[in-house]
């Protein structure tokens, strides 16, 4: 257990990668996101028709088949960018259809009366959205948005099987060095659970904040 | 078939809408067939019958909430073009009163009022403010005008929505079941704010069975069932003598109750 606690300078350095990876695959898999939501509920038959198609091929492939594809396959194509970097667009990429769909969630949850009386008085299609469904769509969005954010967390730690050296590829290789698997593994599981818990404590008091201003 | 009795009975004066063949299915189901309807600028239309009638989906052709099948809808000269920039443009000028309100729920009575002068006309926002205060205080809701839709009664919001659509200075007013989601005490404030716009000349098609609003304020009224206008005429012309047997059947079915 001591020779693990002198290591522990290590982990935590996982776990500022994790976070770091977190955080642009949450910020890549938003704006991403954002337009596939779009584009889901256009007007536009052919952008709705991508929109589905997208998030139908990601919401049906596991996270890690994607991550092998894009890191081992892509460099056959003459593609390769940094293992950090591929984790970053990967998560970023394969979020991005349930980030869509918890996007969408909270637009259909704007009764459709709404976007009918923004039509009636004018507003385009563009201005309806920005205007009157959004702002009131942004309150049922906070919670699912919360658990993708989770999800890419939990997600992150696949990256370990491809040779990312974040919280989990980290303690994959202590514990092979010292064969302590309870208190590596069981340090690695405390590290999750602190931020998994941070993001469901910030989401409540978010959601707290929008409630009042409706 | 239908009875046709009258159903081309064109109005005098300029034609503000008309509306040319329009069909309209559902899947299987048939809402218009073949409408045919012309409203001059001035007239106030009152558009009866049955639920299930196609009257609703004839009102929300008129601003293509709903689209068509064929025929053609004509505003103030222009055909209704796709959905698009210039449909919006055109729809700015027909204002519609919906039966659920449909009051922005995240806006006060003032910003619901001034955001689509402000965001659509671009009027500038004092000028927009000054003039939603106006009209608040016109249809009886003035003294709310920093309280949230939820906060207010029913007839209270639909006053605030048919105030939202006049800053828009509409040319045509569409009324969609204004008073059927209301309480019966609420009903007469609305209906009081709507006849008050007919005799300020507003053009207006109203889809209601207020019997008594029609007979006060309607030029002419517009009798469907199944899908198709079946007869038309002035209003105590329409409940007085009928001629058709289906006007007959509706109109027995109403009074008695």
């Amino acid at each position: 257990m001591s020779e693990i606690l002198k290591h522990i300078g290590v982990l935590v350095g996982g776990l500022g990668v994790t976070v770091e990876l977190s955080l642009l695959g949450f910020v890549g898999a938003a704006v991403l996101g954002i337009a596939l939501t779009i584009m889901r509920v256009s007007p536009v038959t052919p952008l709705r028709a991508f929109g589905t198609l997208y998030v139908e091929v990601f919401r049906n492939i596991p996270l890690l088949v994607f991550l092998f594809l894009f890191v081992f396959g892509l460099p056959d194509a003459g593609i390769s960018f940094p293992l950090f970097t591929s984790e970053a667009i990967c998560l970023a990429m394969y979020f991005a259809a349930f980030a869509c769909e918890a996007m969408r969630g909270g637009i259909n949850a704007v009764p459709v009366g709404q976007a009918e009386a923004a039509r009636a008085l004018g507003m385009t299609f563009t201005q309806s959205l920005r205007l009157i469904i959004l702002p009131q769509a942004f309150r049922t969005m906070v919670q699912p948005l919360a658990n993708v954010l989770i999800g890419i967390v939990l997600g992150s730690s696949l990256g370990a099987a491809v040779g990312v050296s974040e919280l989990t590829g980290r303690v994959q290789i202590l514990e092979l060095q010292y064969d302590e698997p309870l208190p590596t593994v069981g340090l690695a599981a405390l590290g999750y659970v602190v931020i998994t818990l941070t993001i469901a404590l910030v989401a409540g008091r978010v959601q707290k904040r929008m409630a009042v201003r409706r | 078939m239908v009875d046709q009795a009258d159903g081309t009975s064109t109005p005098s004066g300029k034609v503000l809408l008309s509306v040319e063949s329009v069909n309209k299915r559902f899947g299987d189901f048939t809402a218009l067939k073949d409408v045919d309807l012309q409203v001059a600028e001035g007239e106030v239309v009152v558009i009866l019958g049955a639920s299930g009638s196609g009257k609703s989906t004839l009102c929300r052709c008129i601003n293509r909430l709903e689209s068509i099948d064929s025929g053609r809808v004509v505003f103030d000269g222009r055909e209704l073009p796709q959905e698009g920039t210039e449909l919006a443009r055109l729809r700015a000028d027909v204002g519609m009163v919906f039966q659920s309100f449909n009051l922005f729920a995240h806006k006060t009575v003032l910003e619901n009022v001034t955001l689509g002068p402000i965001r659509v006309r671009r009027t500038p926002k004092a000028q927009a403010v000054e003039e939603a205060r106006a009209l608040l205080n016109r249809v009886g809701v003035g003294q709310k005008e920093s309280a949230h839709p939820a906060e207010l009664s029913g007839g209270q919001q639909q006053r605030v929505a048919i105030a939202r659509s006049l800053a828009m200075h509409p040319k045509l007013m569409l009324f969609d079941e204004p008073t059927s989601a209301l309480d019966p005490e609420m009903i007469r404030e609305v209906l009081d704010v709507m006849v008050g716009l007919a005799k300020d000349g507003m053009t207006m098609v109203a889809v209601t069975h207020e019997m008594g609003f029609a007979r006060q304020a309607a030029d002419r009224v517009v009798f469907m069932d199944a899908g198709q206008i079946v007869e038309t005429g002035p209003p105590e012309e329409f409940f007085t003598r009928p001629r058709t047997e289906r006007a007959r059947d509706f109109l027995s079915t109403i009074l008695q109750h």
